[in-house]
């Protein structure tokens, strides 16, 4: 894929994100370990973002000011960060050669 | 689509520094496709990683392009010449000796770690140890150092450390970068890794240090010149106005790292070391000019 073309669809789905789940109580632990579990594995891989980061702790802060609805969503927003940052690890396992210069 | 959600995005990713980024990848040509690509073979990958920046700076000459920015831009050039008559380093590098001498609680110095007391070296810098099976810079080695002496590590990036290294660096001033990468498994797996580091995009904004440093070498973004890859360690450490100070190699691979959205590694992270000894494998030749200074 075209990195300019990677870069919007990063964007893309980061925003594109459902809002499900925004008055669940219980939605925020199992929707935050989710996020968690996913940046682990793109730690184990080196491929962690900074968003991604940013995300889990603004969700934790909304979270203990009982801002039920924000939390979960950046929460969410956060697993999908991790999501796609674990998918740029798996694409450039396979193709980070292509670009060595030769 | 939220009006919340892309609000927080585009305030995470500001317009200017993205736009820039983004013409910064368009005007790149396509990298050449791997012919060969699995087979480990370093002096292979150096012959065509240098041909690839001669070609590229035809009338850069080998040594200079320990310069980074500075070799490869007039404007800069001058800027520099004029720092470079009080070297803004000058302060740190005389405290950095004065370290490099000072005995520590046991009677010895930093002199009895390494081969020739410490001076002249630099340029053997980083070497795979068998013992450890571990690529060891320099740095590394400071503290390794003060540890086997029973002295506490120094914390990593800048202050006494990076004078230390400072001072080293400029006792092998002119001897070209000599890393050599062992016929054995662990060193061939670790430069490896290294390159893998180089070449892979990553962070939010999906760079590679090559993006930057390969294909965009001498392009600017925003205010910086992008310094070319070739020799882009020989300076280290190197002084920076922004930084107010002298900061090492591993500052540099996480603020690199950092400003693309990506989790940098810890300091002295295997894989920085073996970053480390990658580009400096890549730049064997080129004279050691440091420390550095940049605006
Ligand atoms: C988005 C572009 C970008 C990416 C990606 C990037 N860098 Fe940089 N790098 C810069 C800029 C800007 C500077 C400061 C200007 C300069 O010297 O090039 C810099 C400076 C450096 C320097 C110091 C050069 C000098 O002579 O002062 C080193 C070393 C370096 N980068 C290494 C890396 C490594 C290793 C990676 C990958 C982990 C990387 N960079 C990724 C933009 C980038």
């Amino acid at each position: 894929m075209k990195p300019a073309l990677f870069l919007a669809a990063f964007a893309t789905l980061a925003v594109a994100m459902p809002r499900a789940l925004a008055t669940d109580a219980d939605g925020f632990a199992a929707t935050y370990a989710a996020a968690q579990t996913a940046e682990r594995q793109a730690g184990a891989l080196h491929h962690q973002w900074t968003t991604t980061e940013a995300d889990l702790k603004a969700a934790q802060a909304a979270a203990a000011r009982h801002d039920n609805a924000a939390a979960i969503r950046l929460a969410q927003e956060a697993a999908a960060l991790a999501r796609l940052s674990i998918a740029q690890a798996q694409d450039q396992d396979a193709h980070w050669r292509d670009a060595v210069v030769q | 689509m939220q009006r919340g959600g892309s609000g927080r995005l585009s305030r995470r990713l500001p317009g200017g520094f993205l736009a820039s980024l983004v013409a910064l990848l368009c005007a790149l040509a396509p990298p050449a496709v791997a012919a060969a690509a699995n087979k480990v073979d370093p002096a292979a990958d150096l012959q065509a990683f240098q041909a690839y920046f001669h070609a590229a700076f035809p009338t850069v000459a080998l040594d200079d392009f320990a310069n980074g920015p500075y070799a490869v831009n007039q404007d800069m050039r001058k800027q520099w010449e004029e720092i470079m008559q009080f070297p803004p380093y000058d302060f740190a590098l005389d405290a950095g000796k004065t370290a490099f001498a000072t005995p520590f609680k046991n009677g010895k110095t930093y002199a009895g770690c390494f081969p020739k007391g410490g001076i002249g070296i630099r340029q053997d810098y980083p070497y795979f140890d068998a013992k450890s099976g571990e690529v060891v810079t320099l740095d590394l080695a400071i503290n390794q150092c003060r540890v086997r002496n029973g002295e506490k590590p120094l914390p990593y990036g800048s202050g006494e450390i990076a004078a230390i290294a400072a001072y080293m660096a400029s006792t092998s001033r002119g001897k070209p970068f000599d890393i050599k990468i062992p016929d054995d498994p662990r060193a061939l797996a670790a430069y490896e890794d290294g390159k893998k580091f180089f070449y892979t995009r990553r962070g939010q904004l999906n760079f590679s240090c090559a993006s930057c440093h390969v294909q965009a070498a001498g392009k600017r973004l925003r205010g910086d010149i992008l310094a070319p890859a070739l020799g882009i360690l020989a300076a280290f450490p190197i002084y920076r106005s922004a930084w107010g100070g002298l900061g090492t190699i591993d500052r540099r691979f996480i603020s690199c790292n950092a400003q693309v959205r990506a989790v940098p590694l810890p300091p002295e992270d295997r894989t920085y070391r073996d970053l480390a000894y990658f580009l400096a494998y890549m730049s064997n030749g080129v004279a050691i000019a440091g420390p550095g200074a940049r605006p």
